[in-house]
């Protein structure tokens, strides 16, 4: 469990990017923060593995106050996987980038061969086992940069901006993974703008703006709520965008997913035929 | 002939064992708005890297078949005199970016291309506020946001006047509001100065609208080809897994169910709208 008590942050170039953050996110949770870009969600998240710790208030992760351990301690329960993967690749062939991890953390060889050969399975990369990081398009690299971390199988796994050149299928994919996730009872936290994963999600949503948190809920309620979406420099779903576009009162305004819209739509229109 | 056109082009990376792309014909019109998409690794970005000479030259590699772009022969010219009708904003904006001053970075394709200094002070002010990073033009690039960092590479190519803008998923670290306003500048700057635009994007709930072309990709070949209304709504299209815009995905689905709704394929979820505003009007 992570537990952030009245959190500010200031970087050494004196920009405030945390004013007060306070929240818990649960074991089994899965979290998405959205907003504005520079709004202070990847500082946020770089707490939560002590990346960063906070110059005011504390951060607990497991009852574990950031301050007092180091990176590599918390990385073994916390993975996290960086928006821009060249930030975390080095190795010579995408199979040593996975197993790198593992041997720092004092795996077996047997079990560091069984992990990578799972990872790479796990996220279609099985065929590039021996090729280069760097011969890969932009979005393989973010998959090696998330298969090297899911190896070592954190508790609690922070993913920036993981739909980033990725396509549909390989999105789907990530969805069905993080809950297998969840019912593993870990912890999902991802920092994205990809509305659209989200709609698909639907997660708990925290909507952050300028350092605060401007809206905390289900993506259902926070997403559809054009004000604050707006102040978070976010749009709507697009099925969400249909139902606030149409007049009709008697329809819902709080609808993200494409399937319950169809319900809805088949239902009302097939009333006003009758 | 198109403003860019590829004939029978098969190219392989040195060392890598088969070709990235593979037999890619396209014609792109001067003045068209094209979306390239198809599922990651598929060749996109290869493609790209064709329109500009960075293929073959940069890259070097194998390369079968030809590529003209606005009249040149890109194996014929170098990527000096290439950039100023094609300009390509990259993926990862870090890959573009070095001055030490957003301004300077700006201007630095001026520079080379020898603009006299007043023209060059209008032209990359012009373009900060485009792209609305004015404020931020004495900062360092290395010290902004993904977001920032993109907004900086995408104005050091429209200040540069090219003919045609090759944008490799270039909002991609935005948030969807200052993604929707740089797409709309990128489409104005299509509609109103009439600059052919080549977007590759996954998102096309954020993309498609703005398309009269699209080609899709698979495995380093073009598998699609033609009107985005009809492509998108197309059940290959849905098969190969590009991620469909949820309006025109609904507009499918209702249909199915025979439900009346206008015959017009929506892009967009405003198009979706009115046609159910017509169909709970109608019934």
């Amino acid at each position: 469990m992570i537990v952030v008590k009245d959190v500010h942050f200031t970087y050494p170039n004196g920009i405030e990017a945390l004013k007060g953050i306070s929240l818990a996110v649960h074991n089994g949770e899965f979290v998405a923060i959205m907003g504005q870009n520079g709004a202070g969600k990847t500082t946020l998240v770089k707490q939560f593995n002590g990346l960063l710790k906070p110059t005011k208030g504390t951060v607990l992760v497991d009852d574990i106050n950031t301050t007092k351990v180091s990176v590599a301690t918390l990385a073994r329960n916390v993975g996290f996987v960086f928006q821009n993967p060249d930030h975390q690749l080095f190795s010579e062939s995408v199979e040593e980038e996975i197993a790198f991890a593992l041997r720092n953390f004092g795996f077996k060889e047997t079990v560091i061969k069984k992990r990578v050969t799972w990872a790479l399975n796990l996220l279609g990369l099985t065929q590039y086992r021996k090729t280069s990081p760097f011969m890969l398009s932009g979005g393989e690299r973010k998959r090696v940069a998330l298969a090297s971390v899911l190896a070592w199988n954190p508790r609690i796994l922070i993913l920036d901006e993981p739909t980033i050149g990725q396509d549909y299928q390989q999105k789907e994919k990530l969805r069905q993974f993080i809950l297998q996730m969840r019912t593993q009872r870990k912890t999902v936290i991802i920092v994205t703008h990809d509305v659209e994963f989200v709609a698909e999600c639907n997660p708990r949503v925290l909507l952050m703006r300028d350092g605060q948190i401007i809206a905390d809920g289900e993506a259902t309620k926070t997403l559809t709520d054009t004000d604050v979406v707006t102040k978070a420099s976010i749009v709507p779903p697009q099925i969400a965008q249909i139902f606030l576009c149409l007049p009709n009162m008697e329809l819902p305004k709080n609808v993200i997913d494409v399937y319950e819209a169809r319900e809805i739509l088949l239902k009302t229109l097939e009333r006003k035929t009758k | 002939m198109g403003v860019i056109e590829t004939r029978n082009v098969t190219y392989t990376y040195p060392g890598a064992p088969k070709p990235s792309i593979a037999d890619v014909s396209i014609n792109i019109e001067k003045g068209e708005f094209t979306l390239i998409t198809g599922p990651s690794g598929c060749g996109k970005t290869t493609l790209c890297r064709c329109f500009n000479g960075l293929i073959p030259h940069f890259y070097q590699g194998e390369m079968k078949g030809e590529t003209i772009a606005a009249g040149l022969n890109v194996s014929e010219h170098p990527i000096c005199e290439l950039a100023k009708h094609v300009g390509l904003v990259f993926q990862n904006p870090e890959n573009q970016l070095f001055a030490l001053s957003v301004e300077k970075d700006v201007a630095f394709g001026l520079e080379n291309l020898g603009v006299p200094r007043e023209e060059m002070r209008q032209r990359v002010d012009e373009v900060l506020n485009l792209t609305g990073i004015y404020d931020l033009r004495e900062r360092g690039p290395s010290e902004l946001s993904g977001g920032q960092q993109q907004r900086v590479a995408i104005a050091s190519v429209l200040a540069m006047q090219p003919e045609v803008v090759v944008l490799d998923e270039p909002t991609s670290f935005l948030d969807p509001l200052s993604a929707k306003k740089i797409f709309e500048v990128i489409r104005n700057l299509n509609r109103k100065l009439g600059i052919t635009v080549v977007l590759v994007e996954h998102r096309l709930d954020l993309t498609a609208r703005y398309a009269d072309h699209i080609i899709v990709m698979d495995e380093g070949k073009v598998v699609l080809d033609g009107n985005p209304h009809e492509i998108l709504c197309s059940e290959e299209a849905r098969l190969i897994g590009i991620g469909i815009p949820k309006a025109t995905r609904l507009y499918q689905m209702l249909k199915k169910d025979g439900l009346k709704l206008g015959n017009t394929i929506p892009l967009s979820s405003e198009e979706m709208a009115s046609l159910l505003t017509e169909a709970l009007k109608d019934g």
